[in-house]
């Protein structure tokens, strides 16, 4: 005697303790996210996943799925409303496709491909984020940063160590790494560490790889990220 | 390099003493820090580090959440002036700009002898007497011309500020009105006298084996009398959301504890929401009754350990509420066995918050209790079931536990009484801007806005800002209606605009409000709240169009719908509510074709202009439409 809530007209059955989401991805369903990945602890910030449960918005990555919930996800209002997200993230970064590394692996750029986001809408905020290359193997450029804290979650929970955090407040929010320096040179980042592999955005990079999957090639170009998706 | 090495350790040994290495007192660490070198400087953050066994980027973390806390040296002296709305109407901006000129510092730098920096902060709590600013956390009230002179020479001159004239930081309580709760006149431990009284014998003894960590069975006596009491006064929380207090007591008291743990009680005096300041009335001239308050809510929900968490700008009370405290323990009022009664075991500690208004939200607060950034939590699950290190928590504001110690002492039948049947007792209002009487009214709940307006002697109103920025506004048309949780609810501010005031201004001040206090967690509101603030500055401009009241909507929908705490939900409330009761004061503004871009060349041109010293009519491109109207 399975337990099932409704995804947009779907019976999804779901265990005790799964998420929405979690419950849709075993159905074979695609939500929308970036924060969310199912090796970690949910962070519940980025809000991409936000569906409508008995008609309340609610992120589908921290709420627990329950037995006769009407959940809606794939509605023309809520893409539209994750569009608007997916242009926020947009404009408050400085995200130049044509020439980051990430293109057609990056889940942003992917999501907002899938739900049709055709312009930034807003004014850019052009922050001033500058770039740390000062390890010899990694690079990160935090203008693309998205703070949806997977490399935090990464370091602390899988690599042991506590190499990323957030630091700052508001729009001012930024990554930070764990020297006095600030430079990821000077912490014990180190290749195979989990946390430098889970960036769903071109912020963390290795060095000398970039076009080693040429592009047209990639993960994205081959098909879309609702079909592509762990 | 090693001279400076040997100061922080100095500085730094006793304050890590003191909070027992505990990293769940980080944030106090960092505030004692700041307090002591002025900065937190990455000497300090090394030493604090090594003590903490705490990652630095952690700490890094924690440092760079909080407004008051500064990784760069900032100044000898540290000037913060209120920027709320009240303030800037009292004049707040031309004293800024005073003291920036005489002491020769530019506005948010520090001045080249590296002596003083001069800035704005959000309200400090002090509307009813402002202009006001905080100089190294502590509050100068009532500012003016002669005022700041004297501040400056003080600076200029380098005087230890313990040197400074006490009636330079002398703050008024303005107590304007009185009902039950300020007219209580408690003696300390009345309320738990009158408790212990209503706590029969059989319930005392079960106190000892079961309900006290473990709640009782239903229909046995004991500190769930207490909770009867309190259901039936009907008692509503204070702090903004309404909610009914003895639920959450009820709650806490039946989750379960984990082994080794305890309950805990914490007062909310994060008083953050602009133009709101009763809270510091009530920890000023009544800390014993909320005190009182407190060990009442630990008697019924059995709890051992609690927290007053006092906002940053409320420092200068901190030594007088540490005072009360230790009389309270000398009493027998607070530590073991409190009144003699077996088990009755608790005590209160106070944490100091460091300039964030996420942090009155009351996940964030237990973040910050712990030691961290003030980010609210996912819930569920909530705070009464596992909030501060995942203990069953209750938190609840200054005036609600005030209210509580009373409820105990009189009866909730008695209390039930007062106010409306939704709303039960009275409120304490902040009336502050256009009246002849700023200061703290006690009302019974139900009271018109007219009748506030009235008796603070305000003339010519057109508006009440009821609840501050995340609350409601209030136009003319509307103020036969009731301050109640069923009409008009308030968690305290009530600010009045008369007809000289630009509502639009309100609202833009709001928007920069939110935008400054966005704790930066969630999407929607880190962005949205910059967009708004944005558009609204757009609109100041003379740059709005039509179009632009969509892209609020917009903005309102986001952020209502998606955001992950009530200050997001509540961010875009001011500019809709003025946008429908005042929408004029926003059409002014708008520039004739449905889309006006945001950009404009002249005022980018500023930056260029300040760098060159100049600002004549040749520095400026001819203008378009802008004139001052
Ligand atoms: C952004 C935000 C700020 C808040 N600030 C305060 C505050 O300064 N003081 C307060 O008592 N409650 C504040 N609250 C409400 C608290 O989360 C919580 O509901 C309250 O402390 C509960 O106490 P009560 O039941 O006695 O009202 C705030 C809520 C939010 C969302
Ligand atoms: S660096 Fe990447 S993984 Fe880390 S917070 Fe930024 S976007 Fe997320
Ligand atoms: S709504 Fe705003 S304050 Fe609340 S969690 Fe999101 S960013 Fe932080
Ligand atoms: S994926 Fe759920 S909030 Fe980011």
């Amino acid at each position: 005697m399975s337990q099932t809530f409704t995804l947009d007209g779907e019976e999804i059955p779901f265990r005790d303790g799964q998420t929405i989401i979690q419950a849709a991805h075993d159905a074979g369903r695609w939500i929308p996210h970036l924060c969310y990945h199912p090796e970690f602890k949910p962070h519940g910030s980025c809000k991409l996943c936000t569906v409508t449960v008995n008609g309340r918005h609610m992120a589908s990555c921290t709420t627990q799925a329950a037995a006769g919930q009407t959940v809606e996800s794939d509605t023309e209002a809520l893409n539209g409303e994750r569009r608007t997200l997916l242009q926020m993230l947009f404009v408050e970064g400085n995200h130049f496709c044509p020439s980051c590394e990430k293109s057609g692996d990056c889940k942003l750029q992917a999501t907002a491909y899938e739900l049709g986001m055709m312009t930034p809408h807003f004014d850019h905020f052009y922050p001033s984020r500058p770039v740390d290359a000062s390890h010899p193997e990694v690079l990160l450029d935090f203008n693309r940063c998205i703070l949806c804290s997977l490399c935090v979650r990464a370091s602390r929970d899988v690599d042991g160590k506590c190499v990323f955090a957030l630091s700052g407040r508001g729009i001012g929010t930024k990554l930070v790494v764990n020297a006095a320096s600030g430079r990821l040179a000077d912490t014990d980042a180190a290749i195979g560490d989990k946390a430098l592999e889970v960036c769903p955005v071109g912020v963390i990079l290795k060095k000398r790889r970039g076009f080693a999957v040429p592009i047209g090639e990639r993960t994205y170009d081959k098909a879309p990220i609702s079909e592509t998706e762990e | 390099m090693h001279d400076q090495e040997r100061d922080v350790a100095s500085a730094l040994a006793p304050i890590l003493a003191r909070w027992r290495n505990d990293p769940t007192a980080l944030v106090q660490i960092l505030r004692e820090t700041q307090e002591a070198l002025d900065w937190i400087s990455p000497q300090a953050i090394e030493f604090i580090r090594r003590a903490l066994a705490l990652p630095h980027a952690k700490i890094e973390g924690v440092a760079g959440f909080y407004s008051f806390f500064y990784t760069r040296p900032r100044g000898r002296y540290r000037v913060l002036f209120a920027d709320n709305i009240v303030e800037r109407m009292q004049g707040g901006a031309a004293l800024l700009e005073r003291m920036c000129r005489n002491l020769w510092v530019e506005q948010g730098k520090v001045s080249e002898d590296g002596l003083v920096s001069v800035d704005t902060t959000s309200c400090i709590g002090m509307s009813d007497q402002g202009p006001a600013l905080l100089v190294n956390n502590l509050s100068v009230p009532n500012l003016d011309e002669a005022r700041v002179d004297r501040l400056c020479e003080l600076i200029r001159g380098a005087v230890p500020l313990a040197d400074w004239p006490a009636e330079l930081f002398a703050v008024a309580d303005n107590v304007r009105r009185r009902d039950v709760l300020l007219d209580a006149g408690l003696r300390p431990g009345d309320a738990l006298r009158a408790a212990r009284a209503r706590i029969d014998r059989v319930g005392t003894e079960a106190s000892n084996t079961r309900s006290w960590r473990e709640g009782l069975p239903q229909g046995v006596a004991g500190p769930a009398a207490l909770i009867d009491e309190l259901r039936r006064s009907g008692l509503r929380g204070r702090g903004g959301a309404g909610f009914s207090t003895a639920l959450k007591w009820d709650a806490c008291r039946n989750a379960p504890v984990p082994e080794g743990g305890c309950r805990i009680v914490v007062c909310n005096a994060d008083e953050g929401e602009p133009g709101t300041f009763k809270d510091r009335v009530l920890l000023n001239s009544h800390a014993d009754l909320v005190f009182e308050g407190m060990t009442v809510a630990a008697l019924a929900v059995g709890a051992r350990r609690g927290f007053l968490y006092l906002r940053g700008e409320y420092r200068y009370l901190l030594d007088k509420l540490e005072g009360v405290l230790a009389r309270r323990r000398a009493a027998g009022l607070l530590g073991p066995a409190i009144l003699g009664m077996a088990g009755a075991d608790f005590d209160i500690e106070i944490h100091v918050g460091a300039g964030a208004y996420v942090c009155g939200e009351e996940s964030a607060l237990i973040e910050s209790l712990e030691g961290k950034r003030g980010t609210p939590r996912n819930r569920p699950p909530f705070p009464v079931t596992h909030g501060y290190l995942g203990l069953p928590t209750v938190v609840d504001n200054v005036e609600t536990l005030a209210c509580s110690a009373l409820i105990a002492l009189n009866g909730g039948d008695w209390f039930a009484g007062i106010g409306t049947e939704a709303s039960t007792g009275t409120k304490l209002l902040s009336v502050s801007g256009d009246v002849a009487a700023p200061g703290v009214y006690e009302f019974p709940f139900g009271v018109t806005v007219a009748e506030v307006l009235e008796a603070a002697g305000a003339r010519d109103a057109q508006a009440v800002q009821v609840g501050g920025p995340s609350g409601t506004c209030v136009g003319e048309a509307e103020f036969g209606r009731r301050i109640a949780f069923e009409d008009v609810p308030s968690a305290g501010a009530f600010m009045v605009f008369d007809r000289r005031r630009d509502m639009f201004e309100v609202a833009r001040n709001f928007a920069h409000f939110f935008a400054h206090e966005s704790c930066g967690f969630c999407t929607p509101c880190r962005v949205g709240t910059s967009l708004l603030k944005n558009l609204m500055d757009k609109l100041a401009n003379g740059h709005g169009s039509p179009y632009d009241f969509a892209e609020i909507e917009k903005m309102n929908h986001i952020l209502q719908q998606m955001s992950h705490c009530g200050l997001g939900h509540s961010a875009c409330n001011p500019v809709l509510d003025t946008i429908a009761r005042f929408r004029p004061a926003y059409e002014r503004r708008l520039s004739n074709r449905s889309f006006e871009p945001a950009f404009d060349l002249d005022r980018a041109l500023a930056p260029a202009r300040q760098m060159t010293g100049r600002d004549d009519a040749g520095a400026h491109l001819a203008i378009h439409g802008e004139e001052a109207k």
